[in-house]
């Protein structure tokens, strides 16, 4: 991990080639993140990039609520020569979910940008094949937000599945 | 200890019996005589009744495991329990071949289609079993990614527990073959309407009560 010192030193090599793109820096708990504009995900990750953090380890998606933005995209980068891990952070509300995809810069974050959107709808813009990956294509709603219901479905017993719809009704 | 030999039954006993055995097949014995040897060699039953004491001895299931209830699932056929002993152990890999489907472990929403198509390929009669919680209730998974099996096909036994033991499972498929041998229908005929097939048509009101190769639920025979 870069420590503190070392994360301002990475924030402040960003907000000089783009002003707008840090909005925060957290170091807690020995992890470094850094929080980004989500228009600026592309050129903070290019930049991390050519700084030798240039392995993706994860992508995940997060759910805040109820604080707004509500949605973020974690992506944890890994320095392997230097064994040094940064988390670049963004964060979207749930109206407007968008934010640049990665695939061009790592092929990788395919897979886990389709996850993302999946289980929390984040649109990820110039994605090759932003599909979904776990649940049926027809399925409605994105499971993992927090105002999701958990869903479940009543138990069949022998006493009710005459009330229940099953396979014959 | 002094030891005696002693002939079983008699040589006399048995030569009468070849001699009588002759008889019959020149056809030289007839009406009451004729009638206790049938009797004393011959079994009679429906034919319904001898299809579904063979069919319940000798499953076909499917080589189908979901999740980790198909752990416990391979170790029934294993040497410890060997479900061999009563007839199981040929698991088809084709559908067309099996007529037990072991539903074991969860059917996520995305895999009920899955599951429903393999089921329909099956050549009827066929019996499903729900394996665990998962597929019947849907146990510690009862979220929106999970749907019971009895949602989209129909199941004859459900085996609890999570996973059950391979002895739960080794009751349910002898509960399984108790209901085959028991009830052979299997409700086919309520499903295809196939009413009027009966060999003997019961009373009106309840078609098929009293015929021949109509069972009453609770009737078993053997298991």
């Amino acid at each position: 991990m870069p420590d503190a010192t070392g994360l301002e030193l990475i924030a402040q090599d960003l907000r000089a080639s783009h002003p707008d793109a840090v909005l925060g820096t957290t170091f807690f708990r020995e992890e470094a993140t850094l929080e980004v504009a989500p228009a600026r995900l592309l050129d903070a990750a290019t930049q991390l990039h050519a700084r030798g953090y240039s392995f993706l380890a994860s992508c995940h998606g997060v759910d805040y609520y109820p604080a707004e933005p509500r949605l973020g995209v974690h992506y944890q980068l890994l320095d392997m020569p230097n064994v040094d891990r940064i988390c670049l952070k963004a964060r979207v509300g749930v109206e407007d979910p968008h934010v640049p995809s990665l695939c061009e810069l790592w092929p990788g974050a395919n897979h886990p940008e389709r996850e993302v959107y999946d289980m929390f709808g984040v649109v990820f813009d110039g994605h090759p094949d932003l599909r979904r990956i776990l649940m049926p294509e027809d399925y409605e709603g994105h499971p993992q937000r927090r105002d999701f219901p958990v869903g479940g479905e009543p138990v069949i017993f022998t006493y009710n599945e005459d009330k229940i719809p099953g396979w014959t009704r | 200890m002094e030891l005696t030999r002693e002939k079983l039954g008699g040589a006399d006993d048995l030569r009468i019996r070849q001699l009588r055995a002759r008889d019959m097949l020149r056809g030289d014995i007839s009406d009451e005589e004729l009638e206790r040897y049938v009797e004393e060699r011959v079994l009679t039953t429906t034919l319904d009744k001898a299809v579904a004491w063979a069919r319940g001895n000798s499953l076909f299931p499917a080589t189908f495991g979901l999740a980790c209830c198909a752990i416990e699932m391979m170790s029934v056929v294993g040497a410890r329990l060997d479900i061999a002993r009563f007839g199981f152990e040929a698991f088809r890999a084709s559908p067309r071949q099996a007529d037990l489907l072991i539903l074991s472990g969860r059917v996520s929403i995305k895999m009920a289609p899955v599951v429903r198509r393999i089921y329909d390929q099956m050549l009827e009669p066929r019996w499903a079993i729900a394996m665990g919680a998962c597929c019947s209730s849907m146990g510690v998974f009862n979220n929106y990614a999970l749907v019971p099996a009895d949602k989209f096909m129909p199941i004859d036994v459900h085996v609890p527990g999570c996973p059950p033991r391979p002895e739960a499972l080794m009751h349910g498929i002898l509960k399984l073959r108790a209901k085959i041998q028991g009830d052979p229908p299997a409700g086919w005929r309520e499903r295809y309407e196939a009413f009027g097939t009966e060999e003997v048509v019961g009373a009106a009101d309840r078609p098929g009560v009293n015929a021949v190769n109509v069972f009453q639920s609770g009737e078993t025979s053997g298991a």
